[in-house]
């Protein structure tokens, strides 16, 4: 792990003169430098943009940029490149599905479903499209502990169902949804899934084929990879007879003032100069994943996390928020007492991040009556000895107020 | 305990008026009020005011927030108590400099009274717009506007 570590060129600094302990890998991960040389190479040596230029640097970003796309569709096991469309985010995959897939699809009276745990951007872009269309939200529930109710949401279903939106893991709670189930219940009356996937890739394997989602969004920059960059697969059969999401260069197949027409996907959703170096970091951040092998990923971080969820509880005062049986990565709670900005500015001063507020989620917040939450969420790079300063720190909190 | 700088923030003064707030809860008879929020950490402050004569009578607040967010509210009534509105406008002035100016050594905080405890909540450039929330929605309230006060 001290190997893995050394890779991290920001862990090492002091904080206020305290070593960093980065808890907040739920909001953004740190880079290790096989992503920053990765793209510091792009711009040094073969800087250029890609699919258009006839010359050597051009074709060299071309190969280079194409080559992070088949990483990306064997990471999660896609069937072809023509699934992976590159965009600028999660969110930016959830809107683009919203306003092609939704706007073709979602009529007056149709049923969209989320679920009570979503972040904001597997919420809003539903509610935008509903209320244009005249379509309906409908929320799925979860329980005390933070898990998905499964037989509660296979109540919502119907044959109005058009659209359920779902994340697999929740940035808020760390719950892991049932998400096999839920595609095939949704898939038996005919609705479509768009899973987003922002929490899940970083920390488990994904396979979209196994899982047989219609969609499923992620961000690069929570996977070790650079801000800015993400990817939306979506089955062929839909990306097909999809209209374009923004029209303009590399989406068309030919213009003319009176008739365009458009290219296939990937191609037909990736208008304008694309994130060339994001996308080459992306696929340095899969080779990272890989070097180090997802499951120990995923071994390292539920460790951890079992390790914080029982070290928390020495703190006066605490109470953890989400604690269903399947978790990744996350350990949210509050403080009696104590609004979660004051616990994260004076663990600031301890070189602890942690991540306070409402997470994004104001609908968890609403769920479990609290005005916010504290999150501290775990890399593959955190140790025991970090929590240990997370729970000596959270401690001294709980004697000051 | 912690660094001096920290404690700087979380004085005893802070830590006492969050536990125990002054002059919290509605005003029935108040003849102006605003609302407030800091939609990027959920604080919520609302300002009730009883303002006869161009003097504030009487002043109340309600909402829930972080510790920097409600001592501010709890010290800025009990300061504000009585003032005229003219004084009010020259103290808000004075507390507005002190947190967001870049040179704030010529302000007279002997005007803040006890709100003067907020000097060290500059070192903490995000926790500053708790501080000032309520501040910004007592303005918003002597001016009887109706939107929610956002510091966004």
């Amino acid at each position: 792990m001290k190997d893995i570590r050394s890779e991290f060129t920001a862990l090492s600094q002091l904080i206020y003169g305290k070593p960093l302990v980065y808890l907040d890998n739920a909001a953004t991960s740190q880079k290790p430098k096989s992503v920053i040389d990765a793209m510091r190479c792009f711009y040094e040596e073969h800087c250029a943009n890609v699919h258009r230029g006839v010359h050597r640097l051009s074709e060299l970003a071309t190969v280079h940029f194409e080559k992070a796309r088949e990483k990306v569709k064997n990471f999660i096991n896609a069937s072809s490149v023509q699934e992976i469309i590159f965009t600028k985010g999660t969110t930016d995959g959830i809107n683009l599905v919203a306003s092609t897939y939704g706007r073709q699809n979602i009529c007056a009276g149709d049923e969209i479903i989320v679920s009570q745990m979503e972040h904001h951007s597997n919420i809003v872009p539903w509610q935008m499209l509903a209320q244009e269309k005249g379509a309906i939200l409908r929320v799925a529930p979860i329980d005390d502990e933070g898990a998905f109710l499964f037989d509660a949401f296979s109540a919502l279903l119907n044959a109005k169902t058009k659209i359920v939106a779902i994340t697999h893991v929740s940035n808020a709670l760390g719950t892991v949804t049932p998400l096999k189930k839920i595609i095939e219940a949704s898939h038996a009356c005919g609705a479509v899934v768009v899973v987003d996937g922002a929490q899940a890739v970083p920390h488990c394997a994904v396979d979209v084929t196994n899982l047989d989602c219609d969609f499923y969004a992620f961000s690069a920059h929570k996977m070790y990879g650079p801000t800015g960059t993400g990817v939306l697969y979506g089955k062929k059969k839909w990306l097909e007879s999809m209209p374009p999401y923004q029209g303009g260069g590399d989406m068309i197949a030919s213009v003319t003032f009176e008739k365009t027409t458009y290219a296939k996907p990937p191609a037909k959703f990736e208008a304008g100069t694309p994130n060339i170096a994001g996308v080459i970091g992306l696929g340095a951040a899969i080779d990272f994943m890989q070097r180090v092998g997802v499951q120990n990923i995923a071994f390292v971080e539920n460790d951890l996390l079992q390790y914080a969820s029982i070290a928390v509880e020495a703190v006066p005062g605490l109470r953890k928020i989400g604690t269903a049986k399947h978790k990744a990565s996350v350990l949210s709670f509050v403080l009696k007492h104590v609004h979660p900005h004051d616990i994260s500015s004076l663990l600031d001063r301890q070189g602890v991040a942690i991540r306070a507020g409402h997470l994004c989620a104001q609908p968890v917040m609403q769920r479990f009556q609290v005005p916010a939450l504290c999150r501290a969420s775990f890399a593959v790079y955190n140790t025991k000895e970090e929590v240990d300063v997370l729970v000596k720190a959270l401690i001294k909190v709980s004697e000051v107020f | 305990m912690f660094d001096d700088d920290i404690n700087d923030l979380y004085q005893e003064l802070i830590l006492d008026h969050n536990a125990h707030p002054h002059n919290y809860g509605e005003l029935k008879c108040a003849n102006h009020q605003a609302r407030g929020h800091n939609p990027l950490c959920g604080d919520d402050v609302e300002i009730f005011l009883l303002i006869k004569n161009d003097c504030i009578e009487d002043i109340r607040f309600t909402g829930q927030g972080c510790a920097i967010s409600k001592s501010s509210a709890s010290m800025m009534t009990d300061e504000l108590k009585g003032k005229s509105l003219a004084e009010v406008q020259a103290i808000f002035h004075i507390f507005h400099e002190l947190l967001t100016a870049e040179d704030s050594s010529k302000l007279d905080i002997n005007a803040l009274g006890k709100a003067s405890v907020f000097s060290g909540v500059k070192q903490f450039p995000m926790r500053v717009k708790c501080a000032t929330l309520a501040w910004h929605t007592l303005i918003a309230a002597l001016n009887d506007k109706n939107n929610a006060v956002t510091t966004e």
